[in-house]
């Protein structure tokens, strides 16, 4: 199969407009992806699936990914003048990344029988901006899979045939994927609570009165 | 010697005799225990155990009750076989007031139980026994069919020794006593009430 370059290289020159990235994967599967663009997506799609030598006709999985507002740390080589001295020092700048919901979707090929290759969309934001495109109308498959990622991350699909909950009920309003959620405090005693459950223990019951505290028992 | 009892000498005397003797009470228990008909539903890994022990290897036709009925109003006993999700607790609540009385519950596997693996979960319930009163409990994840075969046995003890008439009268037979529990509502972060406080109460923290 072709490199994501290759493919990444033929896809922009179809598709006159659209801009495609590759994220790099450096954990031990080494798998990147391709971060399409948003308005170009359902083009993009449509030539992966239909090109003769691509043919990703089977999409497999579909799935939604939580980022929230993060700050990563880089250090920079900057010129400044130490001691009447023009010098290069190493300097940290903090960057700040604003949050964003992203579907993921994995495709094989059944005609080739090659694949997977991934593909990212990424949101605009995590409120009112969490739209993206659906690709629905070019992988029948993706109709749950994106239905559960508007369930459970509360992605808008635009262009899903048919987008409701469909794991929790129709009247739920949270997304309980997605990392801020909150669940509602129904903590029941647990013999031997620890890490997650112990804070939602201490979080449940109210703190224990001082002199309860120092008496001995 | 309480009410509808008799005395075992005087029944193996009379037996002896070529008279048998018995009572209204012994012989409608006997009746009911031996023909129970459970509800024909799974929800889960449990559901396969439960038709597992259906089956000619474990056979619970062998304790009469083999007949499981795909309607709530034909059927004696639910066996909550499974994990009930939040989204499924209403729907079970309804099956259970839509059956007839006597009607008795097995709440099967660690998730009927209490919630199970998923007792920390944003959507399965803690337990069964939060809407409607359960008569046995199974743990297990799953229970082999013979423990599902000890539970039914453990029922079969338990509606020998209901009394049809004093005090301690069988809930059934008691006109007070409810027969069907209110279904939970689906509400915006979680079923509306989580539980029913005349049924279930959690259990509080002790602190010494």
């Amino acid at each position: 199969m072709e490199s994501l370059e290759q493919i990444k290289a033929r896809a922009e020159a179809a598709i006159p407009g659209a801009k495609i990235d590759i994220v790099p994967n450096l954990g031990p599967a080494n798998q990147p992806s391709l971060l399409i663009d948003n308005e170009h997506a359902p083009a993009i799609a449509k030539f992966l699936r239909d090109d003769p030598t691509l043919r990703l006709d089977f999409c497999s999985n579909v799935t939604g990914v939580d980022w929230l507002d993060r700050v990563t740390k880089k250090t920079v080589k900057v010129k400044k003048v130490v001691e009447g001295e023009e010098k290069e020092v190493n300097e940290p700048i903090e960057e700040r990344i604003p949050g964003y919901l992203e579907a993921v979707y994995h495709l094989f090929s059944m005609a080739h029988k090659h694949g997977p290759i991934t593909i990212r969309m990424r949101t605009r934001d995590r409120g009112e901006g969490a739209r993206l495109p659906s690709l629905t109308p070019v992988w029948r498959s993706a109709e749950f899979q994106e239905r559960e990622i508007f369930d459970l991350y509360g992605i808008r699909f635009d262009g899903h045939p048919d987008l409701r909950r469909i794991l929790m009920w129709d009247e739920f309003e949270d997304h309980p994927m997605r990392k801020d959620y909150v669940q509602p405090d129904d903590f029941e005693w647990e013999p031997t609570p620890h890490d997650d459950v112990l804070a939602r223990a201490k979080q449940h019951y109210a703190p224990r009165p001082a002199e309860q505290e120092l008496r001995p028992s | 010697m309480g009410e509808g009892q008799i005395d075992e000498a005087l029944r193996t005397e009379l037996q002896r005799q070529g008279v048998w003797v018995t009572s209204m009470q012994e012989l409608y228990n006997w009746g009911r225990k031996n023909s129970i008909w459970p509800l024909q539903f799974g929800l889960a890994c449990c559901a396969i155990e439960m038709i597992a022990t259906a089956a000619s290897r474990y056979d619970i036709a062998r304790f009469g009750g083999e007949i499981f009925r795909p309607s709530p109003r034909q059927a004696d006993l639910m066996i909550v076989a499974g994990t009930v999700t939040k989204k499924m607790a209403p729907q079970i609540v309804r099956l259970y007031n839509q059956m007839a009385d006597p009607k008795y519950v097995i709440s099967m596997g660690a998730c009927a139980i209490s919630g199970g693996p998923f007792k920390q979960g944003y959507n399965v319930l803690k337990g069964i026994d939060r809407y409607i009163p359960v008569d046995v409990y199974i743990p297990g994840c799953p229970p082999r069919p013979e423990a599902l075969l000890h539970a039914f046995m453990e029922l079969q003890r338990k509606i020998d020794e209901q009394k049809l008439t004093g005090a301690d009268k069988a809930a059934h037979l008691d006109p007070e006593e409810p027969s069907e529990f209110p279904v939970p509502a689906f509400g915006k972060h979680d079923l509306e009430p989580p539980a029913n406080p005349d049924v279930f109460q959690p259990p509080e923290l002790k602190r010494v």
